[in-house]
């Protein structure tokens, strides 16, 4: 069993799983497993990237999509309280427009292959591989050098996403519930809260002796 | 054909088998010892009945804990009641792959190791809220988002932390990173000391990760009686119980490894025998930060929710992004020296 059919069935295995799980994220009825179905799709992406060697984007994926991105997504799911049957009533409404909007999504992939097609080595060598260095030092040099200033924008745009996404959610509640703050708590001192006494220790008060009780007659 | 097969699958599976059990064995053994150094913190015993000095007690329980009834709740998610443990305990596992034990002892020398390790261990929190989810009950699914959100608020700042030991290493290789830290001062070579408000910050996540006292609020006994697994009975528990141990012991060693100088002795390497690197130095550090978490536990009183995420977003992240800045100017003017300094 040479290297080379061994990584072709693994290609095939891993392709397979994929595909059969993102049908699975639009067939399952229960949303909690089609959530989960999209995590292995994810997972066996990550896997194929891996085996074309692009191991640094496969474990970005694992990290970001897998362990961040999709938890929040379970989360909002599980929060959710679908109606099954009210969403499978629209479906012959609302085929028409899916069916454009997948031809279209057909029609543009379709389109995108016959370009790359055309320029036969559009896919040049592994220029990590031609550099004789790792994928992820490769890349890592690649971003900050080459790339630096469409890197560096990227990243700007995406804090400026943060510090919108929590200017609109941030906001004082002062009359809804009561609120504590916790840098006030932080910084309160506990001798303001606990007194602590120091006392002398003394001898328990002797219980009162028992008078013996004066036999009954 | 039957060269090959023994050579891409019997040896893998042997050494795997290599480092699992003996895994298995120090969970069982650390929590032993663990019941034990609690009880000292408290002015008990601790287990002292079953084997010398009770040391059969952890194979006692887990008997106990094979030989019970798995027990499903009626309403529960039937498969994903019972994958989720197996969700937990996989990534805990798989994660020991690239962990290297000494210069040579490594199952995988991966150049994306730390990546890989991120990776493993972001996965791991799947269990804990399918668990939650899946058992249909209230006090899981509470504990179950507590520690869903705890982790993944302490990850980003585990993840800055790593970054400033690859900016001074230059490498994702966690030989690699052991290898920058030698040099002929022993102790004063490691990354512990530039990057010392980073190594705090890395240990007191990686105990928040893993959902341990004092940040055990996913698990709060007297809030939520036992968080995710309160449904869970028998072995199902076991294996929470195994991941989470081990995943303790594998933050203890990813310490040593990143801040401590791995398998390197502490002394210089004029001082002969003991300025030897070696296995037992890890084994010795990784002790060490294993303890702390046990101490911990019987130290401090348990956060308040909304605390544990205040100390995360707005203390330990901002603290490491500007240590981030501090470890490029510390590789870029050459303060510290990489490697052994020639």
């Amino acid at each position: 069993m040479n290297p080379q059919l061994l990584q072709l069935i693994c290609f095939y295995l891993f392709g397979f799983i994929a595909v059969v799980a993102a049908l699975a994220v639009i067939t399952l009825k229960n949303t909690v497993h089609a959530v989960l179905s999209l995590v292995l799709t994810f997972f066996s992406a990550a896997c194929l990237w891996m085996l074309a060697d692009a191991e640094f984007l496969a474990l970005a994926l694992i990290v970001v999509y897998v362990g961040a991105v999709m938890v929040l997504f379970l989360f909002v799911v599980m929060m959710l309280d679908i109606d099954q049957e009210k969403m499978r009533e629209g479906f012959v409404k609302f085929l028409p427009v899916g069916l454009i909007v997948a031809a279209a999504m057909l029609v543009e992939m379709l389109g995108l292959i016959g370009v790359k097609a055309m320029h036969a080595q559009v896919m040049g060598a592994d220029p990590a591989a031609m550099a004789g260095v790792s994928n992820t030092a490769w890349l890592g040099q690649a971003l900050y050098t080459k790339y630096l200033l469409p890197f560096e924008v990227a990243a700007l745009i995406l804090t400026v996403g943060v510090v919108a996404a929590v200017a609109l959610t941030l906001r004082q509640r002062v009359d809804a519930t009561r609120h504590e703050s916790a840098s006030e708590q932080v910084r309160v001192n506990p001798r303001d809260r606990v007194r602590l006494v120091k006392m002398d220790a003394v001898r328990p008060a002797q219980p009162m002796p028992v008078p013996p009780q004066e036999p009954s007659s | 054909m039957v060269d090959q097969l023994i050579n891409h699958l019997v040896w893998p599976i042997v050494y795997i088998l290599c480092i699992t059990i003996p895994l298995i064995l120090a969970v069982a053994m650390f929590v032993y010892w663990e019941r034990k150094v609690i009880g000292w913190m408290h002015v008990r015993m601790g287990p002292n009945k079953i084997g010398p000095l009770g040391l059969l007690q952890a194979f006692a329980d887990v008997v106990k804990l094979l030989i019970k009834e798995v027990i499903l709740p009626t309403t529960a998610n039937r498969f994903l009641y019972y994958l989720a443990p197996m969700l937990t305990l996989v990534p805990a596992l798989a994660a020991w792959a690239v962990i290297p034990f000494s210069g040579k002892m490594v199952l995988s020398n991966a150049n994306a190791g730390v990546l890989y390790l991120l990776a493993m261990t972001s996965m791991g929190v799947y269990g804990i809220i399918l668990a939650g989810w899946a058992s249909n009950s209230r006090y899981a699914l509470l504990g179950a988002m507590r520690s869903a959100a705890q982790v993944i608020s302490y990850e980003l700042a585990m993840g800055l932390c790593l970054v400033c030991v690859l900016v001074l290493a230059g490498s994702l290789n966690l030989t690699d990173i052991v290898n920058a830290q030698a040099g002929h001062k022993g102790l004063l070579d490691w990354f512990w000391l530039p990057l010392l408000p980073v190594f705090v910050i890395y240990f007191i996540s990686g105990v928040a990760e893993t959902n341990r006292a004092p940040f055990d609020v996913a698990e709060g006994e007297s809030e939520i009686v036992a968080g995710f697994h309160v449904e869970y009975s028998g072995s199902a528990f076991a294996i929470f119980f195994l991941a989470e141990y081990a995943n303790m012991i594998l933050v203890s060693f990813l310490s040593a490894i990143l801040f401590m100088g791995g398998w390197l002795s502490p002394f210089p390497s004029s001082w002969g025998f003991i300025g030897h690197a070696g296995f037992p130095w890890l084994l010795i550090k990784a002790f060490l930060f294993s303890f702390l978490f046990l101490w911990f536990r019987a130290s401090f009183p348990r956060y308040r929710y909304d605390q544990i995420m205040r100390l995360g977003w707005k203390v330990f992240i901002p603290i490491a992004i500007v240590w981030v800045l501090v470890a490029g100017c510390l590789k870029y003017f050459g303060w510290v020296t990489i490697g052994t300094g020639v």
